[in-house]
C-alpha cells in the first residue's frame, strides 16, 4: 500500500485572512524593491548557481569576498 | 553547475535557518550496475516516495544517527542504458547519494549516484535570477564604475523572497518597533495573516509594505489568531528589521 505522499513546502497554497484593517504610513519604512543598492547588499540574498568542486562553504567564502562583505551564509550544502 | 545555492549577505544570514528548513529539489543521474527495466526502476523510486530512514555518511559533518526524511516526491524522466534521470523534492538534508545506493538496493542490481543538480532551494528555483560566480564578479565592477542601482538589483534579491515559503502575519506600523526590540507580538497587533499556521510553526512578521520585521514562533493556529482579541500570538525568535526603522509607538514600564 502506498500512503498519499507528503506535500512540499512550495506546493502549499496559502491565503491571507484580515483580521483587522489597518494603513501603512509612508512616512516609514520602504518597499523591499525601494532599496538602495547598499540596502539590497545588507538585507538581500543571491540565487548563486553553484560551480562544481568547491564546497558551499568556499563559494560563500569568495562571494563575501568578491562583494567586500563582512558576513555571508549559505542556504544548505549539496546533500549528496 | 551544480545548481541553486542561495548565499544570504550580511544582515540576511540571519534567516539561514529558515532556508536549510525549506526543502530542496534535485535532478538526478543515477547510474545501474546491473540490468533492470524502466516500469521496475519506475516503481521502485515511487516505493520511496514516503518518509525515508537515512544514517549521514561516513564522511559526513554530523552526527551519525538514523534520521528520517520526508520525500514528497520522486518522478522518473528517462532511461538510457543503465543511467536513469529522477526529479526528487525532499526534505533539506536528504542524502541523495543515499538515495541511489538505497534504491540499488531494492532493484536488486545495485546503483550508484552520477550525477546531481539542485533544481530547488525552498522558494529559489533556476529561473531568470540565478547568476554566476562570474556574474557576481563582474555585475559588482559594473556597479562600482557606473553607481547604477538597477544593476545590483539583478544580482541580488530582497532577504524577504527567501522567506516567500514561510507563513506570515501582517503587523500594524505601531507595533513593528517593539517587536525590533525583541517583543512579542500579541493579538491587537496582528492585521492579516496566513493560513496552515499551526502552534510552534516558523513564521514571519511583515509590515503592509512587504519589509520582513522578524522571524518567530507562533503561539497559536491561524483560526485561533483569528478569535483573540489579546494574549501573545507569536514569540519573536530572530529580528530582521534595524530598530528606529518605524517610530516608537510603546510605552516603556516606568512612565
Amino acid at each position: 500500500m502506498h500512503m498519499p505522499r507528503s506535500i512540499a513546502p512550495w506546493e502549499i497554497a496559502r491565503k491571507i485572512l484580515v483580521k483587522s484593517e489597518g494603513k501603512a504610513n509612508f512616512r516609514y519604512g520602504r518597499k523591499p524593491e525601494e532599496r538602495t543598492a547598499e540596502e539590497y547588499m545588507r538585507y538581500g540574498v543571491i540565487n548563486l548557481d553553484k560551480p562544481a568542486g568547491p564546497t558551499s562553504h568556499e563559494v560563500a567564502a569568495w562571494v563575501k569576498r568578491i562583494l567586500k562583505l563582512q558576513q555571508v551564509g549559505h542556504g544548505g550544502t549539496l546533500e549528496a | 553547475m551544480t545548481g541553486v545555492l542561495p548565499i544570504t549577505l550580511e544582515e540576511s544570514t540571519k534567516i539561514v535557518q529558515a532556508l536549510l528548513y525549506s526543502g530542496k529539489e534535485y535532478v538526478c543521474v543515477m547510474k545501474l550496475h546491473g540490468e533492470a527495466s524502466e516500469k521496475r526502476v519506475t516503481e521502485v523510486l515511487k516505493e520511496f516516495e514516503d518518509t525515508i530512514y537515512q544514517r549521514p555518511p561516513l564522511r559526513a559533518s554530523v552526527k551519525r544517527q538514523l534520521r528520517t526524511r520526508k520525500i514528497y516526491y520522486i518522478d522518473f524522466l528517462e532511461m538510457e542504458g543503465r543511467n536513469v534521470l529522477f526529479k526528487v523534492g525532499c526534505e533539506g538534508g536528504t542524502y541523495i547519494r543515499k538515495l541511489c545506493y538505497d534504491v540499488g538496493e531494492i532493484l536488486g542490481c545495485g546503483a550508484h549516484m552520477q550525477e546531481l543538480r539542485r533544481t530547488r532551494a525552498g522558494p529559489f528555483v533556476e529561473n531568470g535570477n540565478i547568476v554566476t560566480l562570474q556574474d557576481v564578479a563582474y555585475w559588482f565592477m559594473e556597479w562600482q564604475q557606473q553607481k547604477d542601482d538597477a544593476i545590483i538589483k539583478k544580482l541580488i534579491q530582497p532577504m524577504e523572497n527567501a522567506l516567500a515559503l514561510i507563513p506570515k502575519i501582517y503587523i500594524r506600523d505601531s507595533a513593528v518597533d517593539a517587536i525590533c526590540h525583541g517583543a512579542n507580538l500579541t493579538a491587537p497587533g496582528v492585521l492579516s495573516l496566513e493560513t496552515g499556521i499551526n502552534e510552534n510553526s516558523l513564521i514571519a512578521f511583515f509590515t503592509l509594505k512587504g519589509e520582513a520585521v522578524a522571524l518567530a514562533r507562533a503561539a497559536c493556529s491561524t483560526d485561533d489568531i483569528m478569535q483573540m482579541e489579546h494574549g501573545i500570538v507569536a514569540k519573536t525568535e530572530r529580528v530582521l528589521m534595524p530598530r528606529g526603522t518605524y517610530p516608537k509607538a510603546w510605552k516603556s514600564g516606568e512612565t
